[in-house]
């Protein structure tokens, strides 16, 4: 961390020099075509995860803009907070709630885009004109020293936060502690929604009255003294399979297959021949084969 | 070069996002575009107190990370809401305040 602080510093000014150094020009020079890059990426690429990667771009230049100008505090929480915690949220909703993610083609007004052009340009012609105007003869301050608790680090800040700020300071408590309540309630799922639960004597009457397939629920596999593999049909009091016992899942176990209607002996004896070959199947021999050997017989 | 320079780029920052607010359907990307604007002021507020010498624009910019944190928070949940009982995202059929 001390490190990073450091390298900050480097490109920070120090006291006694000049308004901006030339690292600080190069500085900005590289990193603010990157900054806004990022912006326009953000805007005009279509996918809306595509856009979240562009901000993040912005936002880590920002925060390297901060620690330049000796706001070191605030170039670590801009880093943190921003492109760890906030972006994050965002592709975490992104990925929940942005299937259809990407924009739709066509305006849904006429010539909305084309105005939406012409007003960012005039705005930000504006807003420069007038920043350059005022700023004009503006005498700049002296840095402060980075290096001083009272500069832009941690200390500096949370003396005037916890001194003159510091009822600001307990609204944004009040404030976070609103979001939070209000971000559990408005993301809670409604359980009224969902429909009334049944309770088990409703759900047992609503059986018997038809309203299911069948009143019982569908029978297990077949427990035999052979076996008790899940792919192992249940047999009808008369000796015949129970379709309903047959796993979809596990339709293609040469056991099902083999098993034949007459006797339960017979259903039986298959059962222990398809355990045999299952465990034969364990040497490399695929399926496939099992199954040319069950169609053999 | 002088401080400045920095004010125009947050200026250039804060009219993409405003643009991108304008354009953009889909409600978390505009809801991207005001945290981009958002943070154009930060970078605003951090030029002017480093033009004035002081520390007071840097715990302004640090109020402002504060409630943009609690908007996130809010705005997403409210996009989630509405996406989980319209299917959608797009801020286009979100109309049932117009009439």
């Amino acid at each position: 961390m001390t490190s990073f602080v450091e390298a900050g510093l480097v490109l920070a000014q120090t006291p006694g020099q000049e308004a901006v150094t030339a690292g600080e020009a190069a500085a900005f020079w590289v990193l603010g075509p990157l900054a806004v890059a990022g912006a326009l990426g953000m805007v005009f690429v279509r996918n809306a995860v595509h856009s979240a990667l562009w901000l993040v771009v912005t936002m880590l230049t920002l925060g390297v803009f901060y620690l330049i100008q000796n706001a070191s505090f605030l170039g670590f929480t801009q880093i943190i907070v921003y492109t760890g915690a906030v972006m994050m949220l965002f592709l975490f909703v992104l990925m929940m709630a942005g299937k259809d993610s990407s924009d739709a083609l066509v305006e849904a007004l006429r010539g909305q885009r084309l105005a939406a052009a012409v007003f960012g340009v005039g705005f930000a012609v504006l807003l420069s004109a007038a920043l350059v105007r005022s700023l004009r003869d503006t005498q700049f301050a002296p840095p402060l020293d980075p290096t001083s608790p009272e500069g832009g680090g941690a200390g500096g800040l949370g003396e005037l936060i916890f001194t003159d700020y510091l009822f600001p300071f307990e609204l944004t408590a009040a404030l976070l502690i609103v979001a939070g309540l209000a971000g559990i309630v408005l993301a809670q799922r409604d359980k009224r929604d969902e429909g009334v639960k049944r309770s088990q004597r409703e759900l047992v009457e609503a059986r018997f009255r038809g309203e299911y397939e069948r009143p019982s629920g569908r029978p297990g596999p077949g427990v035999f003294a052979t076996g008790n593999s899940v792919a192992t049909p249940a047999l009808l009091p008369d000796g015949s399979i129970a379709e309903d016992s047959l796993s979809d899942l596990i339709e293609s176990t040469p056991t099902a297959r083999r098993v034949s209607p007459p006797g339960w002996m017979r259903a039986l004896d298959s059962a222990e021949q398809a355990e045999g070959v299952h465990g034969d199947e364990g040497d490399g021999a695929g399926p496939s084969t099992t199954d040319d050997e069950g169609s053999e017989r | 070069m002088t401080p400045e320079y920095y004010l125009l780029l947050s200026a250039l920052l804060f009219s993409i996002g405003a643009v991108g607010v304008l354009v953009r359907r889909n409600a978390i990307v505009v809801f991207m575009c005001i945290e981009l604007m958002l943070n154009s002021v930060n970078l605003s507020l951090v030029t002017f107190a480093r033009i004035e010498g002081t520390l007071d624009g840097q715990v302004m910019a640090f109020f402002v990370m504060v409630v943009a944190a609690a908007e996130v928070v809010v705005g997403l949940a409210i996009i989630m809401s509405i996406f989980r009982t319209r299917r959608s995202a797009s801020i286009d059929d979100t109309n049932l305040l117009k009439y």
